[in-house]
């Protein structure tokens, strides 16, 4: 019986013992990393953990380089992909949850193989007929090219949401007489909007995040931070403070959506092929 | 998992031709949409075959040529073994790493539940941005992973820049962002499990090894097939994480199908002979998926009996 319960502590110690290994190694990264923002240069080479905190990194990246207009840039460019993607999606996805019609599910998993095309391939030719367009470097020519990140994974969730309400509720409307797009919009949005706007906000994450489109097709007059933050690298002369602050300005928002969303996440992260 | 769709669908079969063909136009914006970005790739397989340079203004066709001079490359071939391995390598690290944490986290405790949130933060941060992270981990100067390394002798560890350390350096940073999406899915599927084949598996008295090998496993399968298809999709074209470490380097131990096809078009200005690189990799991608889509369609059958 003492044998017993002493291997059931070990056990769970060596349990707990993994786990924070595993924790010390997915977050003390982001510790590391935000810690450098505080350092001076003079501090970053002599001192671990105790220096003299200052904000000087985060004054030279945000107010000295064009760093912040890059992260306004990124804040149009993605939340413009999300809303043409709800706009032309939502209605989408509700023709395939509930209408049956020929090529359904071929024209469904279409949309989803956009996800999964090399995306160098589709740049490639894409840099030459937007220079022949004229919509290279531009808003539009972005927002149009991360439809392929934000499109498949909206119509994709947001048909999962739409199947798991009962038809019932869209029938008994329509024998009350409504027509089909009061149905829509005064019945079922409402109902799936808590999906809607998780789907919504992880789009916009993995929008934020792209970094192959913004690199080749825009990159003058348009720079995402993921493709602004490239510079701290480049340089020999490299300012580590003011590389972790260009990192830590890049990855806070999605962090702090994520936590807004974390209900929804396992279903948004696999298309909604996962009901977690 | 997918619902049965033919039960919950309104039948609009025999109505007037508008009618039915409301749900094409429907979705006809968002097609339009996409498949005008779509329209380069069938220009990709015509550029192919011509002589395209970001050089000069004329270009003309020269038939297989691209095509044939690719397969007669070293290059092509090493990096086709780069994105293999590479692809294997974290996919393979996260699958497992993945597992092993999910089965730790299913656990209820106060540690876990926390936990649970934290490692999202990982899987939220941009591949580049990560990578950017890690240089700060791992550079000589500042990096705090070279005093610890310090402690057991060991200095100046090479990382991303000798040919032996760039995979694995690569390998970590990718498994850094992507192991907790692997961690997230199969917790999701572990929730998801009845109690009592488990109850009956107790009570029988089976070890927790034979439990887990006949009962968790199989019915896990599906989550697992999801995870592997998205983790190897993404990785077999990974493109962001080894351009920012080493931009395929040193010398072209990283240089993969995306990398190679990225270099060759936009830094030689080889527009038609990077195309069939790519298009390989799409190929190997498309064939890759098709057959792991389809078996995962086979276990979720089998693991939920319908």
């Amino acid at each position: 019986m003492m044998n017993m319960k002493i291997r059931q502590l070990s056990l769970s110690a060596l349990r707990n013992a993994l786990l924070s290994l595993y924790a010390l190694f997915a977050l003390f990264p982001i510790f590391w990393m935000i810690l450098i923002t505080f350092k001076s240069d003079a501090e970053m080479y002599t001192t671990t953990f105790q220096f003299h905190p200052t904000l000087y990194n985060y004054k030279e990246v945000l107010l000295r380089t064009d760093y912040f207009k890059a992260f306004l840039d990124n804040i149009i460019v993605s939340s413009g992909a999300v809303l043409v993607s709800i706009l032309v999606g939502v209605p989408a996805a509700y023709a395939l949850a509930r209408y049956k019609f020929k090529g359904k599910e071929d024209l469904a998993f279409t949309i989803l193989s956009f996800r999964f095309a090399p995306e160098i391939l589709v740049i490639l030719p894409l840099f030459m007929i937007y220079q022949a367009l004229g919509i290279y470097d531009t808003y539009f020519g972005l927002i149009w090219v991360y439809q392929l990140i934000t499109m498949p994974l909206l119509i994709w969730v947001v048909r999962g949401y739409f199947e798991d309400i009962n038809v019932e509720i869209e029938q008994a409307a329509q024998l009350d007489g409504y027509p089909w797009y009061t149905v829509f919009l005064k019945i079922l949005l409402p109902l799936i909007k808590p999906g809607l706007v998780a789907a919504g906000l992880l789009a916009f994450i993995f929008a934020w995040n792209s970094f192959t489109f913004p690199l080749l097709l825009s990159g003058f007059r348009i720079e995402t931070v993921t493709v602004a933050s490239l510079k701290y690298i480049a340089s020999d002369t490299v300012h580590y403070g003011q590389m972790a602050v260009a990192a830590t300005v890049a990855a806070l928002p999605e962090v702090i959506l994520a936590l807004l969303i974390q209900r929804h996440l396992v279903r948004g992260l696999s298309f909604g092929a996962v009901k977690g | 998992m997918q619902n049965d769709l033919a039960s919950s669908a309104i039948d609009y079969g025999k109505k007037p031709f508008w009618v039915q063909a409301r749900p094409y136009l429907i979705m006809a914006p968002a097609l339009l949409i996409t498949v005008g970005i779509l329209y380069p790739f069938v220009t990709a397989i015509y550029y192919s075959l011509t002589n395209y340079s970001f050089r000069t203004t004329t270009f003309r066709f020269v038939g297989l040529k691209n095509w044939i001079q690719m397969f007669s490359e070293p290059e092509f071939w090493h990096a086709i073994l780069v994105t293999g391995k590479y692809a294997v390598a974290s996919t393979g690290t996260e699958m497992l790493l993945g597992l092993g944490i999910a089965l730790l986290l299913s656990r209820e405790s106060k540690f876990t539940r926390i936990l649970r949130v934290l490692l999202i933060f990982p899987l939220m941060i941009a591949p580049v941005i990560a990578t950017i992270i890690w240089q700060l981990m791992i550079n000589n100067s500042v990096g705090i992973l070279e005093k610890f390394l310090n402690l057991f002798g060991v200095y100046d560890f090479p990382w991303a820049s000798s040919a032996k350390t760039a995979l694995l350096t690569a390998t970590m940073i990718d498994v850094w962002v992507y192991a907790p999406f692997v961690v997230l899915l199969i917790l999701a599927g572990l929730q998801s499990l009845p109690k009592s084949p488990f109850d009956a598996a107790r009570i029988d008295g089976g070890s927790a090894w034979f439990t887990f090998r006949t009962l968790t496993l199989p019915m896990l399968k599906p989550f697992i097939y999801i995870a592997l298809i998205f983790r190897l999709m993404a990785s077999l074209q990974e493109f962001a994480i080894i351009f920012a470490l080493t931009k395929g380097g040193p010398g072209n131990t990283l240089m993969n199908l995306s990398i190679t096809g990225y270099t060759t078009g936009f830094a030689y200005l080889k527009f038609g002979e990077s195309l069939p690189y790519v298009l390989v990799l799409w190929l190997i991608i498309f064939l890759i998926s098709r057959k792991l889509v389809s078996r995962w369609l086979l276990v979720q059958q089998t693991a939920t009996g319908n």
